[in-house]
């Protein structure tokens, strides 16, 4: 068995009567890609802020490469790598001057400095901008800089809080091609949360959290099928006599829906498919596949989608900046 | 040792800061340009002399002061900035101690308003003061010491403060009337006893009892060793209680 890099255990944190973590307990191994998914304010960053340092708990114990977070938090620190939700950089600094107080800050020996710059900063194909002053790049360029800062340590251990919010869809591709490069380049274990369901399907295992509280934990796959699978609806001149031959399969769930319609569940339809075709390749006249996705899964446990809550989280945001305006 | 070099780095940060912003530099030379020869030559009129010195050459020190004051107040709490920006997670989630920051910060703080307070002293040969080679190592000597205390305190009055909006209302409500509680401006010999209390729990006027005799030859209200022991004091017990308040973060 793999040594486990994270150990999270009966973990709670309250902000005054708010119970923002409620209870979590979960393991990551060394070299998995560990995602936390769930609405904004399930207790995701919350999380991340309790395992690196940044908070501490009011209940439970988090040890990251068997260093305990509350006792030993100088440990932890130097031993993993953060890329924050909002950007943490500085913006009258360059990006070598950013990346070289981080790596001064984080110990690099001297002489590796110059050259692991160099590498952070070809990977997320930004070594033409090196000189240039933060405040002058794009939210997109700002985020590769960032995660060429995290991986300047040669962390074992990678945070990422939300790595591609706020970021169009081409840049977030981007951004996730850097992270996976990281991945298979340097063997970094990666613990990351996101609330984009496509992205959470590179994990090898997910976590999903509502409300402070982790309702599931397993693989994409394993997750998935505890929503049945995928859905598959025939339109024949036959429904019945593809039903009655369907049915001799036992667990195979199969529904006529009217005179021309079948309804077929299965837990993996990419490979079924075409044994469809074979049997009743003649019958057929049109073939809707919809794929089982993460947001079924929540959807499932909770009874809701987790996209409703982005628009709203997004008023909070700028309810809460506002009312930080008015109370100073 | 790491804990010396941490705060090298982090001083040395707001150093390239600093210097890269020219226009907050230079801008600094405007404040006391018009306090020293409008308000100056002003109360001149009214004043004559202080202590056997013209009157400009009496404030000079207490300007120097001022601008050292306001710079360091302002590196101090540009601790809230890092706040707002994000970049202070990226220092307090590194694996540095919470001393070293609060030291660093303030020390590459006082590096700066040192700075400032230098474009000020450039302009005393102009008014008139002579100095010794000596004199004005002193002086250099005063304006960090002066600058480092201040800066501790910014760092204090910040490393609480969520938002830049409270700022204004520490400023008129402590940095001022810390300033005009100094003896900057006029002698406080005769004043009522309770300012003569509140002055004496202020850092600024030992700053500037420290730095006029050294300047103009007069007999301080304090031994210099006792302005020292006061600063000494002052700026330790500042940065422990920012350091302490710095280590409940997050709690």
């Amino acid at each position: 068995m793999s040594k486990n890099i994270i150990e999270v255990c009966g973990l709670v944190k309250k902000f005054e009567s708010i119970i923002a973590v409620n209870k979590a307990g979960f393991n990551v191994e060394e070299g998995e890609i560990f995602g936390f998914l769930g609405p904004n304010g399930a207790g995701k960053s919350t999380t991340i802020k309790l395992l690196c340092t940044i908070l501490k708990q009011n209940e439970g114990s988090v040890h990251i490469n068997g260093y305990n977070t509350l006792s030993q938090p100088h440990r932890v620190r130097e031993s993993v790598g953060i890329i924050f939700q909002d950007p943490s950089l500085d913006n009258n600094l360059t990006v070598v001057e950013n990346l070289y107080f981080h790596a001064k800050l984080y110990h690099v020996p001297g002489r590796l400095i110059k050259e692991r710059i160099e590498e952070a900063l070809e990977l997320v194909d930004m070594s033409e901008r090196g000189n240039s002053l933060v405040r002058t790049l794009s939210g997109g360029m700002k985020r590769r800089v960032e995660i060429a800062r995290g991986m300047l340590h040669a962390p074992r251990l990678l945070f990422l809080d939300e790595p591609t919010i706020g970021l169009d869809p081409q840049t977030r591709k981007q951004v996730w091609e850097y992270i996976g490069e990281l991945r298979t380049k340097k063997g970094m274990t990666m613990f990351l949360t996101t609330h984009y369901m496509e992205e959470a399907e590179i994990c090898s295992r997910i976590a999903i959290m509502d409300q402070g509280r982790i309702i599931a934990l397993d693989t994409p796959g394993n997750l998935k099928r505890m929503v049945g699978g995928d859905v598959v609806t025939i339109k024949t001149g036959n429904p019945s006599g593809i039903k009655s031959q369907l049915d001799v399969n036992p667990g195979l769930q199969c529904e006529i829906i009217d005179n021309e319609t079948i309804r077929i569940i299965l837990s993996d339809s990419g490979k079924s498919i075409p044994t469809l075709f074979e049997k009743f390749g003649d019958e057929i006249r049109e073939i809707d596949v919809k794929k089982t996705t993460l947001e079924d899964v929540f959807i499932k446990l909770t009874g809701r989608k987790i996209r409703e809550e982005e628009g709203n989280a997004h008023r909070d945001r700028t309810k809460n900046f506002m009312k930080m305006r008015k109370e100073a | 040792m790491t804990g010396v070099s941490d705060s090298l780095v982090i001083a040395t940060r707001e150093v390239i800061r600093g210097l890269r912003e020219k226009s907050r530099l230079f801008g600094s030379i405007a404040r006391p340009v018009v306090w020293l020869f409008l308000l100056g030559t002003g109360l001149r009129g009214s004043f004559g002399g202080v202590a056997g010195v013209d009157y400009i050459h009496y404030i000079f020190p207490g300007i120097l002061v001022m601008n050292i004051l306001f710079a360091s107040i302002m590196a101090g709490t540009s601790i809230i900035w890092d706040r707002e920006f994000g970049f202070l997670k990226e220092i307090l989630v590194a694996p540095v101690s919470r001393i070293s920051i609060a030291v660093g910060k303030t020390l590459g703080g006082s590096i700066m308003s040192t700075i400032q307070g230098l474009i000020v002293l450039v302009f005393y040969p102009f008014i008139g003061i002579r100095l010794s080679i000596a004199q004005l190592t002193l002086t250099l000597c005063c304006m960090f010491l002066i600058s480092f205390c201040i800066t501790a305190l910014g760092i204090l009055i910040a490393v609480r403060m969520r938002s830049f909006e409270g700022f204004g209302v520490m400023n008129n409500f402590v940095v001022m009337p810390m300033f005009f509680l100094s003896g900057a401006m006029y002698p406080i010999n005769h004043v009522p006893v309770w300012i003569k209390i509140l002055t004496r729990v202020n850092p600024v006027y030992y700053c500037v009892d420290l730095v006029r005799p050294v300047m103009l030859g007069l007999t301080p209200d304090n031994s210099i060793w006792a302005n020292l022991g006061f600063l000494g004091v002052f700026a330790t017990i500042v940065l422990g209680i920012a350091v302490f308040l710095f280590r409940l973060e997050g709690s």
